[in-house]
């Protein structure tokens, strides 16, 4: 009897209704899918909130790329334009700067005419100096102590600073530094107007925010979950006035979510795919861009007495045992082999005699001549990290590198850190106990400007605690190239001496240079005019979503 | 009756110190730096210094626990060294967005997992009782984290019907009870169901199979009732336990979980402790691990005082 009772229940009730929700479940999918309007492009980051949105972002070159350059402007910015050659600076906010020829201390910037911020208010020489303050002078009242932990470090060169004229502002440094414009480039502007209007408050500027950007939020920001960014229909920049509806950054730190997401439509873009996915997302129609960008994978080697790599022979051996083509299948394409420890085509690379070469029977001799080999091997430990930003697949890729310096007579330990926990032990150096006696690190760097690039890992007085040359490397002819970098004022003539720089740091296989990310980015084919720049950060504007 | 509860909220005091205590101290002892997340990497010196006295990670341990602990008992949890904003505001909304996940999730668990158990128990022993067996310990089983990767294959990516991420088309801000955001909750809430499925589903299926060999249903059957009247009598002689179950699984996923809330960008605590822990969020981590730590202690403090109240024989022992 139940039974019969449970069968009129499946053939009857249970299947109409089974039916019913089908269709439904297609009509409201189908409803879902046409909600976002053309010209909407949903960017799904693998930040895990929204970067800080009062101007100085956090979260690194990312927060930069999504919240900085879009909503905010520099002084100085990057060329973004072309995906051909590396960006180089162009003027931004300020049309012009020029350093005093008597006094190489003195910077004078000239500043654009006509620039507002978003709330109407004026953009002149006194926002400027208002902005410097809020990262620099404790006692300023909008002086903000997390938007200084993000620009204080920035630009370690400026003393001072003031307006001359609305339209002038001058900074004047510690000592000589060429490379201030690279420091200024990162220095953002936000509306003293706005900040007044928001009752002086940095958490509710947070949420209404005021820059010259191409960009503005005006609404839709949820912490953690999105934000949404609309055209500034009067940007000072005409040819750079956005042509989307609407920029939706979403962060989806998990990338196999971000993965589903975009395959699911529920964004159009998203930043580093797995390199695992990537076949597939290619199969299913989504395009992979990829470019070039100044980042690099490297082993930072110690040079605290003791270290195996204070031997030249053997960071040449070792250099020469990696099989760069090998790590660049296994990353499915998606890394450029390093030749140096710029990226090749690099306006700093120069021309080391030093190849980078995958040639094993020159690494065993070289490590036979500087006394080692299978016989007798050098043991050492690296610290690596088991995933992080800009790490790619650290465990594949050491697990890689250790089996061909086991071929050549380096036996490599590792201790395996989380990403966070590698950045303290690369801050604390080479010599304190968190390093757990390791002789290298694997660390990912930021190297887009020179500072960045070349001398913050290399310069004597940067050796922990006061910078982080994590090794302890100290070559005074590398500090005098150094200090040279510093004095040029001309930018051809110091792109020279960066050259000197580089062929040095790969003619002296300071580094295990490994390998260069391609930083890439999966999108769906309506997403079209985005060019991707040699560069961390990346223009939105010429970018239009086909409907 | 009341004596016994202020007694039992008494020894709330201990389990809450030592609660915190424990949240504390291991947070600070893993190793990472809240500072290294927020500050760019080439940060001097003397701005980490800063920031760590802006932040009092400079002050001793216990002083920074008592510290911490004194703005607790105030209801303020401090402000999020990654993003600055309060932790309490921060947890509040997590934990709507996790009670609704959990409370969905219960739904639907409770509803398939009594159908399952009550077919199974009725059909004990026979092809269907397998089946239904097999599936709820399919539930019990399965890592829910890999079923979520999985159900996002197929109705997010292969059928397109679902989303397969986020609390809402504009995030979790604008909530209604509408389809649009509804359609966010169902994967996640399935995903997490299975669990409280496969339990309810075996406890309700042994339940049944108990009852339906009492003698009382012999009886009811020899008097000539019909069988949906007698099976009335079993589920009501069933509904406590099975309620009582049900209790107990959304105590557990009220806490939010980590994984799923991962995989599906749900806004829930889970994936703000997730966040945190990358980020060595402090104050975050500490506050949310308090709130629902405290969050259970609170759930077994009232179960004991109505148990004793049903059963005033706990309340003697």
């Amino acid at each position: 009897m139940t039974k019969t009772s449970l069968r009129n229940w499946r053939d009857g009730g249970f299947l109409k209704t089974l039916r019913t929700a089908t269709i439904l479940g297609v009509a409201f999918a189908a409803t879902a899918s046409s909600a976002f309007a053309a010209g909407t492009l949903r960017i799904g980051m693998t930040a895990s909130d929204i970067p800080l949105t009062t101007s100085q972002t956090d979260q690194g070159g990312e927060g930069q790329r999504f919240m900085g350059y879009t909503v905010y402007n520099s002084l100085i910015e990057w060329d973004l334009s072309r995906a051909d050659k590396p960006s180089a600076l162009i003027p931004s906010l300020a049309t012009a700067w020029t350093v005093d020829p008597a006094d190489h201390t003195k910077w004078t910037f000239k500043l654009r005419d006509g620039v507002k911020f978003h709330d109407g208010s004026v953009f002149n020489a006194d926002a400027v100096v208002w902005n410097l303050d809020k990262l620099l002078k404790t006692d300023a009242p909008q002086f903000d102590q997390r938007q200084s932990a993000q620009g204080k470090s920035r630009i370690p060169a400026v003393a001072s600073y003031k307006a001359t004229d609305p339209k002038t502002v001058e900074i004047v440094t510690k000592s000589p530094d060429a490379t201030l414009p690279y420091q200024i480039s990162w220095i953002l502007m936000s509306s003293p107007a706005n900040w007044e209007a928001q009752g002086k408050s940095w958490e509710k500027v947070a949420q209404h925010p005021s820059g010259t950007g191409p960009w503005k939020m005006e609404s839709g920001f949820t912490p953690r979950e999105r934000a949404e960014l609309t055209p500034n229909k009067d940007y000072w920049d005409t040819a750079r006035i956005p042509k989307l509806d609407k920029l939706v950054l979403i962060p989806l730190p998990e990338p196999n979510t971000r993965v589903a997401a975009l395959r699911s439509g529920q964004v159009d873009w998203i930043e580093a795919p797995a390199p695992d996915s990537v076949k597939s997302l290619k199969d299913a129609g989504f395009s992979i861009v990829t470019n070039a960008y100044p980042h690099n994978w490297t082993w930072h080697l110690s040079r605290v007495e003791g270290s195996p790599w204070n031997d030249v022979r053997v960071r040449k051996a070792a250099n020469l045992a990696v099989d760069r083509d090998g790590l660049n299948e296994l990353l499915g394409g998606l890394s450029i082999p390093a030749q140096g420890y710029l990226p090749p085509g690099h306006q700093w690379f120069g021309k080391p005699d030093f190849k980078l070469e995958y040639n094993v029977e020159e690494a065993k001799k070289l490590m036979a001549e500087a006394g080692y080999g299978p016989d007798k091997p050098i043991t050492t430990k690296v610290v690596i990290s088991s995933s992080g930003s800009g790490q790619m697949l650290p465990l594949a890729m050491n697990e890689y590198i250790q089996q061909t310096l086991a071929e050549i007579g380096i036996n490599v330990e590792y201790e395996v850190m989380d990403w966070n926990t590698v950045i303290n032990v690369w801050r604390a150096g080479a010599k304190d106990a968190s390093a757990k006696g390791a002789t290298a690190v694997n660390y990912s760097y930021f190297i887009q400007d020179p500072f960045t690039a070349l001398i913050r890992q290399s310069q004597c007085n940067l050796a922990p605690p006061n910078g982080t040359n994590w090794g302890y490397y100290c070559d005074p002819e590398m500090d005098a190239l150094f200090n040279k970098v510093r004095t040029t004022f001309d930018a051809a003539e110091q792109d020279k001496v960066l050259q000197q720089v580089h062929e040095k740091y790969v003619n002296d296989a300071l580094f295990l240079m490994v390998t260069h990310d391609v930083n890439p980015r999966a999108m769906n084919t309506k997403v079209k005019g985005f060019v991707q720049a040699q560069n961390w950060f990346q223009d939105f504007s010429p970018i239009t979503v086909d409907p | 009756m009341l004596v016994y509860a202020f007694k039992r909220l008494l020894h709330v005091i201990p389990v809450a110190i030592g609660v915190s205590i424990v949240c504390f101290m291991l947070i600070h002892i893993a190793p990472g730096d809240p500072l290294a997340a927020i500050l760019p990497t080439d940060a001097s010196l003397e701005l980490q210094a800063q920031m760590r006295s802006f932040y009092g990670l400079d002050q001793p341990l216990p002083v920074q626990y008592a510290l911490w602990a004194w703005h607790a008992l105030q209801g303020d949890l401090g402000n999020s060294i990654a993003t600055g904003r309060p932790v309490l505001a921060e947890i509040l909304s997590a934990s709507v967005n996790s009670i609704i996940l959990a409370v969905a999730a219960t739904i639907i668990g409770f509803t398939f997992g009594s159908a399952l158990g009550f077919v199974a128990g009725v059909f004990r022993g026979g092809w269907i009782d397998r089946i239904a067996s097999g599936l709820a310990m399919l539930g019990v089983s399965v890592p829910h984290y890999w079923l979520g990767m999985v159900l996002v294959i197929a109705f997010s990516v292969s059928l397109g019907w679902l989303p397969s991420m986020g609390g809402g088309p504009g995030g979790s801000d604008g909530r209604s009870f509408s389809w649009d955001y509804i359609q966010y909750l169902i994967l996640p809430a399935v995903t997490m169901s299975v669990i409280p499925m496969g339990i309810i589903a075996r406890t309700i299926r042994s339940l049944v199979a108990d009852i339906l060999s009492q003698d009382f249903v012999q009886a009811l059957a020899a008097k000539g009732l019909m069988t949906k009247h007698v099976m009335s009598h079993v589920i009501r002689n069933a509904a406590p336990t099975a309620i009582s179950v049900m209790g107990l699984q959304l105590g557990y996923l009220l806490g939010g979980s980590i994984l799923i809330e991962t995989v599906f960008s749900w806004p829930g605590t889970g994936f703000l402790l997730n966040g945190a822990i990358f980020t060595r969020d402090l104050p975050i981590l500490q506050g949310t691990i308090l709130v629902l730590a405290m969050f259970f202690v609170i759930v077994n403090l009232v179960v004991d005082v109505l148990q004793s109240a049903i059963d005033p024989r706990i309340q003697r022992s």
